[in-house]
Protein backbone atom coordinates (compact mmCIF):
# COMPACT_ATOMS: atom_id res chain seq x y z
CA UNK A 1 0.00 0.00 0.00
CA UNK A 2 1.34 3.38 -0.95
CA UNK A 3 0.43 4.94 2.09
CA UNK A 4 0.53 8.66 1.34
CA UNK A 5 -1.06 8.06 -2.19
CA UNK A 6 -3.57 6.87 -0.28
CA UNK A 7 -4.07 9.37 2.30
CA UNK A 8 -4.07 12.12 -0.54
CA UNK A 9 -6.69 10.02 -2.42
CA UNK A 10 -9.11 10.16 0.40
CA UNK A 11 -8.71 6.12 1.05
CA UNK A 12 -9.84 5.61 4.54
CA UNK A 13 -7.51 2.68 4.79
CA UNK A 14 -4.14 3.89 3.96
CA UNK A 15 -5.05 6.99 6.32
CA UNK A 16 -5.79 4.41 9.23
CA UNK A 17 -2.83 2.52 8.57
CA UNK A 18 -0.89 5.97 8.61
CA UNK A 19 -2.50 6.67 12.20
CA UNK A 20 -1.21 2.72 13.27
CA UNK A 21 2.24 3.25 11.98
CA UNK A 22 2.01 6.56 14.20
CA UNK A 23 0.85 4.81 16.96
CA UNK A 24 3.62 2.63 16.69
CA UNK A 25 6.43 5.56 16.00
CA UNK A 26 7.49 4.49 12.78
CA UNK A 27 10.12 6.51 10.85
CA UNK A 28 8.42 5.84 7.53
CA UNK A 29 4.82 7.40 9.44
CA UNK A 30 6.72 10.54 10.47
CA UNK A 31 8.45 11.27 7.22
CA UNK A 32 4.76 11.02 5.85
CA UNK A 33 3.93 13.85 8.07
CA UNK A 34 6.46 16.33 7.50
CA UNK A 35 5.81 16.01 4.14
CA UNK A 36 2.24 16.55 4.28
CA UNK A 37 2.47 18.99 6.90
CA UNK A 38 1.41 22.53 5.25
CA UNK A 39 -1.58 20.57 4.51
CA UNK A 40 -2.94 20.62 8.02
CA UNK A 41 -4.85 23.61 9.72
CA UNK A 42 -8.05 23.37 7.79
CA UNK A 43 -9.61 21.30 10.48
CA UNK A 44 -11.25 22.74 13.64
CA UNK A 45 -10.41 20.74 16.46
CA UNK A 46 -12.58 20.02 19.41
CA UNK A 47 -11.92 18.42 22.60
CA UNK A 48 -14.78 16.49 24.55
CA UNK A 49 -13.58 15.51 28.28
CA UNK A 50 -15.30 15.21 31.18
CA UNK A 51 -15.94 12.11 34.12
CA UNK A 52 -16.58 8.69 33.44
CA UNK A 53 -20.15 8.50 32.06
CA UNK A 54 -21.20 11.99 31.61
CA UNK A 55 -22.20 11.10 28.00
CA UNK A 56 -18.78 12.24 26.08
CA UNK A 57 -19.39 9.40 23.31
CA UNK A 58 -22.95 10.34 22.92
CA UNK A 59 -22.84 14.23 23.08
CA UNK A 60 -19.72 13.87 20.47
CA UNK A 61 -21.84 11.63 17.75
CA UNK A 62 -24.76 14.04 18.11
CA UNK A 63 -22.99 16.97 17.36
CA UNK A 64 -21.32 14.93 14.60
CA UNK A 65 -24.56 14.14 13.19
CA UNK A 66 -25.53 17.65 13.43
CA UNK A 67 -22.31 18.72 11.70
CA UNK A 68 -22.99 16.39 8.83
CA UNK A 69 -26.68 17.74 8.03
CA UNK A 70 -24.52 21.12 7.61
CA UNK A 71 -22.04 19.55 5.07
CA UNK A 72 -19.21 19.15 7.22
CA UNK A 73 -16.81 16.28 6.89
CA UNK A 74 -16.28 14.78 10.68
CA UNK A 75 -12.96 12.98 12.31
CA UNK A 76 -13.21 11.50 15.88
CA UNK A 77 -10.46 10.41 17.72
CA UNK A 78 -11.63 8.23 20.78
CA UNK A 79 -9.04 7.66 23.33
CA UNK A 80 -10.03 4.73 26.32
CA UNK A 81 -7.57 4.20 28.82
CA UNK A 82 -5.01 1.01 28.63
CA UNK A 83 -4.69 -1.06 31.33
CA UNK A 84 -0.90 -0.64 32.86
CA UNK A 85 -0.76 -3.90 33.63
CA UNK A 86 -1.76 -5.84 30.45
CA UNK A 87 -1.13 -3.36 28.10
CA UNK A 88 -4.39 -3.90 26.90
CA UNK A 89 -7.74 -1.96 26.49
CA UNK A 90 -11.68 -1.90 25.59
CA UNK A 91 -11.99 0.87 23.03
CA UNK A 92 -15.62 1.26 23.41
CA UNK A 93 -16.63 4.74 22.67
CA UNK A 94 -17.80 3.70 19.26
CA UNK A 95 -20.74 2.07 20.34
CA UNK A 96 -22.31 5.24 21.17
CA UNK A 97 -21.66 6.07 17.79
CA UNK A 98 -22.80 3.03 15.63
CA UNK A 99 -24.90 5.20 13.16
CA UNK A 100 -22.07 6.62 12.19
CA UNK A 101 -20.12 4.15 11.12
CA UNK A 102 -20.81 4.05 7.53
CA UNK A 103 -21.44 8.00 6.92
CA UNK A 104 -18.57 8.50 4.61
CA UNK A 105 -18.20 11.80 5.62
CA UNK A 106 -17.36 10.34 8.93
CA UNK A 107 -14.11 8.92 10.24
CA UNK A 108 -14.00 6.88 13.68
CA UNK A 109 -10.86 6.03 15.20
CA UNK A 110 -10.19 4.62 18.67
CA UNK A 111 -7.03 4.18 20.54
CA UNK A 112 -5.66 3.51 23.73
CA UNK A 113 -3.73 5.64 26.31
CA UNK A 114 -0.96 3.68 25.87
CA UNK A 115 1.06 4.54 28.83
CA UNK A 116 0.07 8.42 28.99
CA UNK A 117 -1.63 9.73 31.94
CA UNK A 118 -3.13 13.38 30.99
CA UNK A 119 -6.17 10.97 29.17
CA UNK A 120 -4.86 11.07 25.76
CA UNK A 121 -2.55 9.16 24.18
CA UNK A 122 0.85 10.79 22.64
CA UNK A 123 0.12 9.46 19.08
CA UNK A 124 -3.38 11.25 19.45
CA UNK A 125 -1.54 14.46 17.67
CA UNK A 126 -0.54 12.30 14.93
CA UNK A 127 -3.69 10.63 14.60
CA UNK A 128 -5.28 14.46 14.16
CA UNK A 129 -2.79 15.06 11.46
CA UNK A 130 -3.47 12.48 9.44
CA UNK A 131 -7.24 13.17 9.67
CA UNK A 132 -6.58 17.09 8.94
CA UNK A 133 -4.48 15.98 5.97
CA UNK A 134 -7.41 13.75 4.88
CA UNK A 135 -9.57 16.52 5.15
CA UNK A 136 -11.80 16.78 7.79
CA UNK A 137 -13.55 19.95 8.51
CA UNK A 138 -13.90 19.48 11.94
CA UNK A 139 -11.82 16.83 14.14
CA UNK A 140 -13.38 15.79 17.87
CA UNK A 141 -11.06 14.16 20.60
CA UNK A 142 -12.49 12.45 22.89
CA UNK A 143 -10.54 11.70 26.24
CA UNK A 144 -10.48 9.42 29.10
CA UNK A 145 -12.85 11.01 32.02
CA UNK A 146 -9.54 11.36 34.35
CA UNK A 147 -11.62 13.47 36.29
CA UNK A 148 -8.77 15.94 37.81
CA UNK A 149 -6.73 16.77 35.33
CA UNK A 150 -7.50 16.49 31.53
CA UNK A 151 -4.48 18.76 31.11
CA UNK A 152 -3.26 16.76 27.46
CA UNK A 153 -6.80 17.56 25.73
CA UNK A 154 -6.01 21.56 26.28
CA UNK A 155 -2.52 21.09 24.16
CA UNK A 156 -4.26 19.30 20.84
CA UNK A 157 -7.84 21.40 21.19
CA UNK A 158 -8.97 24.75 19.43
CA UNK A 159 -12.23 24.23 22.11
CA UNK A 160 -12.67 22.52 24.80
CA UNK A 161 -16.18 21.11 25.77
CA UNK A 162 -16.00 19.84 29.64
CA UNK A 163 -19.09 17.51 29.66
CA UNK A 164 -20.48 17.47 33.56
CA UNK A 165 -22.91 15.48 34.87
CA UNK A 166 -25.45 16.52 38.17
CA UNK A 167 -25.07 14.46 41.10
CA UNK A 168 -21.42 13.17 40.84
CA UNK A 169 -20.70 14.16 44.27
CA UNK A 170 -20.76 17.47 45.92
CA UNK A 171 -18.80 20.95 44.30
CA UNK A 172 -15.23 20.31 45.41
CA UNK A 173 -14.96 18.00 42.68
CA UNK A 174 -15.93 20.61 40.57
CA UNK A 175 -13.43 23.34 42.06
CA UNK A 176 -10.61 20.78 42.05
CA UNK A 177 -7.73 22.06 39.81
CA UNK A 178 -7.60 21.15 36.01
CA UNK A 179 -11.05 20.89 35.58
CA UNK A 180 -12.48 24.66 35.76
CA UNK A 181 -9.47 25.61 34.04
CA UNK A 182 -9.76 24.06 31.09
CA UNK A 183 -13.53 23.98 30.05
CA UNK A 184 -14.36 26.90 27.16
CA UNK A 185 -17.74 25.37 27.13
CA UNK A 186 -19.22 23.60 29.86
CA UNK A 187 -22.23 21.36 28.99
CA UNK A 188 -24.41 19.70 31.94
CA UNK A 189 -25.63 16.18 30.24
CA UNK A 190 -28.45 14.04 31.57
CA UNK A 191 -30.03 17.59 32.83
CA UNK A 192 -33.38 15.85 32.83
CA UNK A 193 -32.24 14.35 36.03
CA UNK A 194 -32.60 15.72 39.74
CA UNK A 195 -29.72 18.65 40.13
CA UNK A 196 -28.97 19.74 36.84
CA UNK A 197 -29.97 23.52 37.60
CA UNK A 198 -27.83 23.26 40.73
CA UNK A 199 -24.90 21.65 39.14
CA UNK A 200 -25.10 24.43 36.85
CA UNK A 201 -24.91 27.03 38.97
CA UNK A 202 -21.95 25.73 40.99
CA UNK A 203 -20.38 26.01 37.56
CA UNK A 204 -21.36 29.32 37.32
CA UNK A 205 -20.07 30.35 40.90
CA UNK A 206 -16.99 29.03 40.01
CA UNK A 207 -16.47 30.57 36.84
CA UNK A 208 -17.23 34.00 38.73
CA UNK A 209 -13.99 33.13 40.61
CA UNK A 210 -11.80 31.75 38.38
CA UNK A 211 -12.22 34.24 35.27
CA UNK A 212 -11.34 37.75 34.83
CA UNK A 213 -10.52 37.71 30.86
CA UNK A 214 -13.13 38.86 28.72
CA UNK A 215 -14.15 35.45 27.22
CA UNK A 216 -16.55 33.48 29.64
CA UNK A 217 -17.31 29.65 29.38
CA UNK A 218 -20.65 29.31 28.80
CA UNK A 219 -23.02 26.89 30.96
CA UNK A 220 -25.48 24.75 28.56
CA UNK A 221 -27.90 22.19 30.23
CA UNK A 222 -28.14 19.38 27.41
CA UNK A 223 -29.85 15.81 26.99
CA UNK A 224 -27.35 14.77 24.09
CA UNK A 225 -29.47 11.53 24.47
CA UNK A 226 -32.63 13.01 23.27
CA UNK A 227 -30.28 15.57 20.60
CA UNK A 228 -32.02 18.52 23.09
CA UNK A 229 -29.00 21.47 23.52
CA UNK A 230 -27.14 19.81 21.12
CA UNK A 231 -27.78 22.72 17.73
CA UNK A 232 -27.27 25.64 21.13
CA UNK A 233 -23.86 23.46 21.92
CA UNK A 234 -22.82 23.94 18.30
CA UNK A 235 -23.76 27.62 18.06
CA UNK A 236 -21.29 28.27 21.44
CA UNK A 237 -18.45 26.19 19.77
CA UNK A 238 -18.68 28.17 16.36
CA UNK A 239 -19.01 31.60 19.11
CA UNK A 240 -15.60 30.60 20.79
CA UNK A 241 -14.31 30.06 17.85
CA UNK A 242 -15.52 33.70 16.90
CA UNK A 243 -14.16 35.15 20.03
CA UNK A 244 -10.82 33.46 19.60
CA UNK A 245 -10.58 35.04 15.81
CA UNK A 246 -11.16 38.54 16.93
CA UNK A 247 -9.66 38.54 19.69
CA UNK A 248 -6.56 36.99 18.36
CA UNK A 249 -5.85 34.71 21.33
CA UNK A 250 -6.47 31.95 18.33
CA UNK A 251 -2.80 32.48 17.39
CA UNK A 252 -1.54 32.86 21.10
CA UNK A 253 -2.90 30.13 21.88
CA UNK A 254 -2.04 28.03 19.54
CA UNK A 255 1.58 29.13 19.55
CA UNK A 256 2.14 27.67 23.13
CA UNK A 257 0.40 24.38 21.96
CA UNK A 258 3.14 24.43 19.48
CA UNK A 259 5.78 25.52 22.01
CA UNK A 260 4.83 22.49 24.10
CA UNK A 261 4.33 19.83 20.94
CA UNK A 262 7.68 20.47 20.26
CA UNK A 263 8.56 19.81 23.69
CA UNK A 264 7.17 16.84 23.69
CA UNK A 265 8.36 15.41 20.44
CA UNK A 266 11.87 16.30 21.51
CA UNK A 267 10.99 14.53 24.99
CA UNK A 268 10.54 11.21 22.99
CA UNK A 269 13.30 11.56 20.94
CA UNK A 270 15.50 11.79 23.86
CA UNK A 271 14.22 8.37 25.71
CA UNK A 272 14.24 7.02 22.79
CA UNK A 273 17.75 7.26 22.31
CA UNK A 274 18.30 6.60 26.10
CA UNK A 275 16.19 3.10 25.26
CA UNK A 276 18.33 2.81 22.56
CA UNK A 277 21.72 3.24 24.25
CA UNK A 278 20.50 0.82 27.21
CA UNK A 279 19.71 -1.57 25.17
CA UNK A 280 22.80 -1.65 23.24
CA UNK A 281 25.05 -0.98 26.50
CA UNK A 282 23.34 -1.81 29.91
CA UNK A 283 24.88 0.92 31.48
CA UNK A 284 21.68 1.63 32.99
CA UNK A 285 22.04 -2.19 34.98
CA UNK A 286 25.55 -1.04 35.52
CA UNK A 287 25.27 2.33 36.96
CA UNK A 288 22.34 0.78 39.32
CA UNK A 289 24.57 -1.40 40.72
CA UNK A 290 27.61 0.97 41.40
CA UNK A 291 24.76 3.39 43.17
CA UNK A 292 23.95 -0.32 44.35
CA UNK A 293 27.45 -0.77 45.81
CA UNK A 294 27.97 2.60 46.98
CA UNK A 295 30.15 3.63 44.11
CA UNK A 296 28.16 5.88 42.92
CA UNK A 297 25.32 8.59 44.31
CA UNK A 298 22.04 8.31 42.07
CA UNK A 299 22.81 12.13 41.03
CA UNK A 300 26.09 11.37 39.56
CA UNK A 301 25.25 8.16 37.80
CA UNK A 302 22.38 10.63 35.77
CA UNK A 303 25.23 12.50 35.14
CA UNK A 304 27.56 9.91 33.84
CA UNK A 305 24.34 8.39 31.76
CA UNK A 306 23.89 12.37 30.01
CA UNK A 307 27.76 11.87 29.12
CA UNK A 308 26.99 8.62 27.30
CA UNK A 309 23.88 10.18 25.97
CA UNK A 310 25.96 13.10 24.16
CA UNK A 311 28.52 10.74 23.20
CA UNK A 312 25.86 8.69 21.40
CA UNK A 313 24.26 11.86 20.01
CA UNK A 314 27.53 12.93 18.72
CA UNK A 315 29.22 10.21 17.19
CA UNK A 316 26.50 7.59 16.40
CA UNK A 317 23.29 9.70 14.96
CA UNK B 1 5.77 -8.33 18.41
CA UNK B 2 5.53 -4.78 19.89
CA UNK B 3 2.12 -3.26 19.14
CA UNK B 4 -1.37 -4.26 20.57
CA UNK B 5 -2.84 -6.74 18.33
CA UNK B 6 -6.15 -4.64 17.45
CA UNK B 7 -9.85 -6.84 17.42
CA UNK B 8 -12.88 -5.70 16.42
CA UNK B 9 -15.85 -7.43 18.76
CA UNK B 10 -18.74 -7.40 16.82
CA UNK B 11 -22.29 -8.80 17.10
CA UNK B 12 -24.15 -8.98 13.45
CA UNK B 13 -27.40 -9.29 13.28
CA UNK B 14 -30.21 -9.32 15.74
CA UNK B 15 -28.93 -10.97 18.46
CA UNK B 16 -29.20 -9.43 21.81
CA UNK B 17 -27.01 -11.94 24.04
CA UNK B 18 -24.01 -9.87 24.12
CA UNK B 19 -22.44 -11.44 27.66
CA UNK B 20 -20.01 -14.25 25.71
CA UNK B 21 -18.89 -10.82 23.94
CA UNK B 22 -18.02 -9.77 26.55
CA UNK B 23 -16.77 -12.23 28.28
CA UNK B 24 -13.91 -12.54 25.00
CA UNK B 25 -13.31 -9.12 24.88
CA UNK B 26 -12.40 -8.88 28.17
CA UNK B 27 -10.12 -11.90 27.83
CA UNK B 28 -8.42 -10.42 25.31
CA UNK B 29 -7.92 -7.12 26.95
CA UNK B 30 -5.85 -8.86 29.47
CA UNK B 31 -4.14 -10.51 26.71
CA UNK B 32 -2.41 -7.10 25.71
CA UNK B 33 -4.97 -6.25 23.01
CA UNK B 34 -6.67 -3.65 22.02
CA UNK B 35 -10.56 -4.50 21.45
CA UNK B 36 -12.61 -2.47 19.64
CA UNK B 37 -16.10 -3.16 21.05
CA UNK B 38 -18.86 -2.17 18.28
CA UNK B 39 -21.90 -3.91 20.35
CA UNK B 40 -25.29 -5.07 19.41
CA UNK B 41 -27.15 -4.81 15.90
CA UNK B 42 -24.27 -4.16 13.75
CA UNK B 43 -24.68 -5.00 9.79
CA UNK B 44 -21.90 -6.60 7.99
CA UNK B 45 -21.23 -2.97 6.32
CA UNK B 46 -20.71 -1.31 9.58
CA UNK B 47 -18.08 -4.17 10.75
CA UNK B 48 -16.22 -4.21 7.56
CA UNK B 49 -16.29 0.01 7.59
CA UNK B 50 -15.08 -0.22 11.53
CA UNK B 51 -12.19 -2.57 10.86
CA UNK B 52 -10.88 -0.50 7.77
CA UNK B 53 -10.78 2.84 10.21
CA UNK B 54 -9.67 1.32 13.18
CA UNK B 55 -7.08 -0.56 11.33
CA UNK B 56 -7.68 -4.09 12.47
CA UNK B 57 -5.36 -6.96 12.63
CA UNK B 58 -8.70 -9.19 13.11
CA UNK B 59 -12.44 -9.01 13.31
CA UNK B 60 -14.26 -11.16 16.24
CA UNK B 61 -17.84 -12.08 15.55
CA UNK B 62 -20.65 -13.74 18.00
CA UNK B 63 -23.77 -15.07 16.84
CA UNK B 64 -26.47 -16.39 18.74
CA UNK B 65 -29.23 -16.04 16.48
CA UNK B 66 -28.17 -18.90 13.79
CA UNK B 67 -27.64 -16.31 11.38
CA UNK B 68 -24.50 -16.91 10.76
CA UNK B 69 -23.95 -18.69 7.55
CA UNK B 70 -25.35 -16.13 5.96
CA UNK B 71 -23.87 -13.20 8.02
CA UNK B 72 -20.22 -14.77 8.61
CA UNK B 73 -19.03 -14.97 5.32
CA UNK B 74 -20.72 -11.47 4.00
CA UNK B 75 -17.88 -9.87 6.30
CA UNK B 76 -15.61 -11.66 4.82
CA UNK B 77 -16.45 -11.19 1.39
CA UNK B 78 -17.43 -7.50 2.05
CA UNK B 79 -13.47 -7.22 3.33
CA UNK B 80 -12.40 -8.76 0.43
CA UNK B 81 -14.04 -6.39 -1.68
CA UNK B 82 -12.59 -3.58 0.15
CA UNK B 83 -9.29 -4.54 -0.51
CA UNK B 84 -8.84 -5.54 3.80
CA UNK B 85 -8.45 -9.32 2.88
CA UNK B 86 -5.60 -9.46 5.35
CA UNK B 87 -7.46 -9.20 8.32
CA UNK B 88 -8.42 -12.07 10.18
CA UNK B 89 -11.65 -13.11 10.97
CA UNK B 90 -12.94 -15.70 13.25
CA UNK B 91 -16.56 -16.45 14.92
CA UNK B 92 -18.00 -17.94 17.97
CA UNK B 93 -21.34 -18.35 19.31
CA UNK B 94 -24.56 -20.77 19.05
CA UNK B 95 -22.37 -22.69 15.48
CA UNK B 96 -23.47 -26.33 14.88
CA UNK B 97 -20.15 -28.06 13.89
CA UNK B 98 -21.80 -29.29 11.01
CA UNK B 99 -21.79 -25.53 9.54
CA UNK B 100 -18.13 -24.90 11.03
CA UNK B 101 -16.49 -26.80 7.50
CA UNK B 102 -18.81 -24.65 5.43
CA UNK B 103 -17.48 -21.10 7.61
CA UNK B 104 -14.05 -22.19 7.33
CA UNK B 105 -14.18 -22.33 3.99
CA UNK B 106 -15.92 -19.16 3.12
CA UNK B 107 -12.72 -17.45 4.80
CA UNK B 108 -13.17 -17.87 8.61
CA UNK B 109 -10.27 -18.53 9.96
CA UNK B 110 -11.37 -20.21 12.77
CA UNK B 111 -14.90 -20.45 15.03
CA UNK B 112 -14.72 -21.12 18.72
CA UNK B 113 -18.37 -22.24 20.08
CA UNK B 114 -19.07 -22.17 24.07
CA UNK B 115 -16.74 -24.01 26.31
CA UNK B 116 -13.85 -22.93 24.08
CA UNK B 117 -11.10 -21.62 26.90
CA UNK B 118 -10.48 -17.97 25.81
CA UNK B 119 -6.30 -18.97 25.80
CA UNK B 120 -7.30 -21.11 22.66
CA UNK B 121 -8.88 -17.79 20.90
CA UNK B 122 -6.55 -15.09 22.31
CA UNK B 123 -3.19 -18.28 21.23
CA UNK B 124 -5.09 -18.31 17.54
CA UNK B 125 -5.45 -14.87 17.13
CA UNK B 126 -1.68 -14.38 17.79
CA UNK B 127 -0.57 -16.94 15.56
CA UNK B 128 -2.64 -16.36 12.71
CA UNK B 129 -2.67 -12.49 12.14
CA UNK B 130 -0.97 -11.24 9.32
CA UNK B 131 0.83 -7.90 10.23
CA UNK B 132 3.31 -8.63 12.75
Amino acid sequence: MDIKAGLLKKDKRAAARLISMMENGEAEAVQIIKECYSMTGNARIIGITGPPGAGKSTVTDKLAKQLRKEGKQVGIVAVDPTSPFTGGAILGDRVRMTDLSCDPGVFIRSMGTRGALGGLSKAAHGAVKVLDIFGMDYIFIETVGVGQSEIDIVKLADTVVMVMVPGLGDDIQAIKAGIMEIGDIFAVNKSDRDGAERTAAEIEAMLDFNRSEEYRPPVLNIVARDNEGIEELLELIENHWDYQEKSGSYDQRKIRRLRTEIMDIFKDAVMKTVYDLSEDTNIIDELAQKVMDKQLDPYSASDRLMDEFTKKRLYNC
Amino acid sequence: MDRPIRVVVAKPGLDGHDRGAKVVARALRDAGMEVIYTGLRQTPEQIVETAIQEDADCVAMSILSGAHNHLFPRVVNLLREKGAEDILVVGGGVIPEDDIPGLISSGIAGIFTPGTPTSVTIDFIKANIKRK
